[in-house]
């Protein structure tokens, strides 16, 4: 299996030497990193090409690094059912940055591509119908990035005097508790409660 | 009547509608009888999961897949053990991965008795359902038995499963195996030769393949359309590469032989319960249900009574819980709606990082509106009905 994923890998990175930017196998699975502009030749040559043949797409997500400069990932799911073989395409994008949309070579990316902009706002150019698909009608914000809670910001209720759904800000009974298990022995990037008095 | 007398009409299917199958709400463009749009809105049952995961240890993480598909919850928890377990590189011994899988086709069985029936239902017939949940009630009260819940099981744990079963339990399941063939054949004499389900789904949403793969679909929807595309064969996981059964394929890529499809998968999934039952109660009687892995796997009540350190572990891996290193995975299922799968991104800390859920029914339904264009309105429901889709894992 990683045999041949390793021919795959380099038959990539020979045939389209431009369009990929890096190749890498991990836990046997091939990841290639690729640029914003150079996405749509490179899908387009992965679902032709004889030796590829990765004409069942799966799926299409986004992942927020908030702490870098482009701070989201796209990533790209292929399956080529001929070569038995599944393949992975990181696009990394900025919030302004837009990423051309993968509807033109797999029209089933249309959907993925909604939920991708709902839940992190990347933008996609080129897709036919990008509006929010699993929030709420007239929702606000991108809740599947790190820097929105959990909790959200609005909650709704039926309204007995207004005999309709009335929307409120969040009013939480008690405080949203996130809680931490990680070991402080293994070395925690914060202070102990209590730790600070001994330095001082 | 003049020419501009003729207009188009909207109208609103669901979201409460009895054949929407779940909370949802298609806005069709229809011209007379034909529909000339559909417009799917979905996220009426969103209830965040994959954030919630990233708020959630590994382990707490599992009980949501139960709520995705909760028609088959096992296959999803399947999907992601099976990813978790990539990245920590744990085997599951032989009576753990035979289980799994007895469970995991129980799921199939329930999950397509509940579709073909109820896909029987749009259609018009009232039977097929009452004779199908019979069975179910059969089928879940082994998930009891096994879990000690009917539905949300929590039953799959990285690493193997929660608790072993008793043989009575097996023995059971294998006089169940002998039993339900004939209830099978009982709903194959309804419906099979029907006039009027014929009628109603031969011929209609038919998929070509390449279309098919093309739009994402997975399972009975491209086998349907013709290809021998099955995880389970084509990309083994646990045991099912020693365990013999077939693959059926369609020829047309309508809704009928999508229906057939089911009914022959469900005597499959019997022949396979059937072997893995055979041998729980044989060669893999007794042995590890899941990896003796101490960091992963919390040790037995027994144990933690006697041994410090199994005691020490069972209070890190319910308060802490393992670290998982980091890395960026992907593991499919053949779940029975198609391929589930989990992309799972650790950060090397005890939570997922990112939890993406690649659910089958997501893809299906967004399809609609290519699948049911130029059909008649009443087709809808039977291409609904055909695609198999459960809100739970569409919305998530």
């Amino acid at each position: 299996m990683s045999e041949a994923l390793n021919e795959l890998s380099t038959y990539i990175r020979e045939a389209r030497a431009s369009l990929v930017a890096d190749a890498e196998i991990a836990y046997g699975e091939l990841t290639l990193t690729a640029t914003a502009e150079n996405l749509l030749p490179l899908l387009t040559f992965l679902r032709d090409d004889v030796q590829c043949g990765f004409i069942s797409f799966i799926d299409i997500c986004g992942v927020d690094y908030p702490a870098r400069e482009k701070r989201f990932d796209v990533v790209y799911h292929l399956l080529s059912p001929r070569q038995n073989q599944r393949i992975r395409i990181k696009v990394a994008t900025a919030e302004d940055e837009p990423v051309p949309s993968a509807c033109p070579v797999y029209p089933g990316a249309d959907w993925f591509e909604r939920e991708a902009w709902d839940m992190y706002g990347i933008l996609f150019t080129g897709h036919p119908d990008l509006r929010r698909i699993l929030t709420d009608y007239g929702f606000e914000g991108h809740p599947l990035r790190k820097d929105f809670p959990t909790t959200g910001f609005v909650e709704v209720r039926y309204d007995d005097n207004a005999k309709r759904v009335v929307y409120e800000p969040v009013e939480l009974r008690q405080e949203f508790r996130s809680f931490d298990f990680l070991s402080p022995w293994e070395g925690t990037d914060y202070v102990l409660p209590g730790d600070e008095k001994a330095k001082a | 009547m003049t020419e501009h007398n003729v207009r188009n009409f909207n109208i609103n299917f669901g979201p409460q509608h009895p054949a929407a199958h779940g909370v949802l709400r298609l806005v069709l463009e229809l011209d007379g009888e034909i529909v000339e749009r559909v417009d799917p809105h979905i996220g009426l049952l969103h209830r965040g999961t994959e954030k919630l995961i990233e708020t959630k240890t590994y382990l707490q993480a599992i009980p949501y897949f139960d709520r995705l598909d909760y028609v088959a919850p096992m296959n999803q928890e399947h999907a992601f053990a099976l990813a978790v377990e990539k990245l920590l590189d744990i085997q599951i011994p032989i009576r753990g991965q035979l289980i799994r899988v007895l469970y995991s086709e129980i799921g199939r069985i329930l999950s397509h008795l509940l579709n073909v029936t109820t896909q029987a239902m749009d259609v018009g017939a009232l039977t097929p359902p009452l004779w199908g949940f019979e069975e179910r009630e059969k089928l879940m009260v082994f998930y009891e038995r096994a879990s000690g819940s009917r539905m949300h099981a929590a039953y799959f744990r990285p690493g193997g499963v929660h608790q072993d079963l008793p043989p009575e339990l097996v023995e059971d399941i294998g006089i169940w195996c002998d039993e339900f063939p004939a209830k099978l054949d009982d709903i194959d004499d309804l419906l099979t030769g029907n006039r009027i389900f014929k009628q109603r789904n031969v011929d209609i949403g038919v998929v070509k393949l390449e279309d098919a793969w093309a739009w994402g679909f997975s399972g009975v929807m491209v086998r349907g359309s013709g290809a021998a595309w099955d995880l389970r064969r084509s990309q083994p996981y646990e045991c099912y590469s020693d365990l013999e059964f077939d693959i059926p394929i369609g020829k047309n890529g309508d809704c009928y032989d999508r229906y057939l499809i089911r009914m022959i998968e469900m005597r499959e999934s019997v022949k396979i319960m059937k072997q893995c039952v055979n041998r729980l109660l044989g060669d893999a009687r007794t042995g590890p249900f899941s990896s003796t892995d101490g960091k992963v796997v919390p040790p037995k009540r027994g144990e933690m009574k006697r041994s410090m350190e199994a005691l020490i572990h069972h209070f890190k891996l319910y308060t802490e819980g393992y670290h998982v290193p980091a890395g960026e995975v992907y593991a499919a299922v053949e779940a029975p709606k198609g391929e589930f799968g989990v992309f799972l991104v650790a950060d090397g800390t005890n939570k997922p990082y990112r939890c993406k859920i690649r659910a089958p029914g997501y893809a299906h339904l967004q399809a609609m509106d290519f699948i049911c264009r130029g059909h008649q309105l009443a087709d809808v429901s039977a291409v609904l009905g055909s695609i198999d889709i459960v809100f739970g894992e569409v919305d998530r």
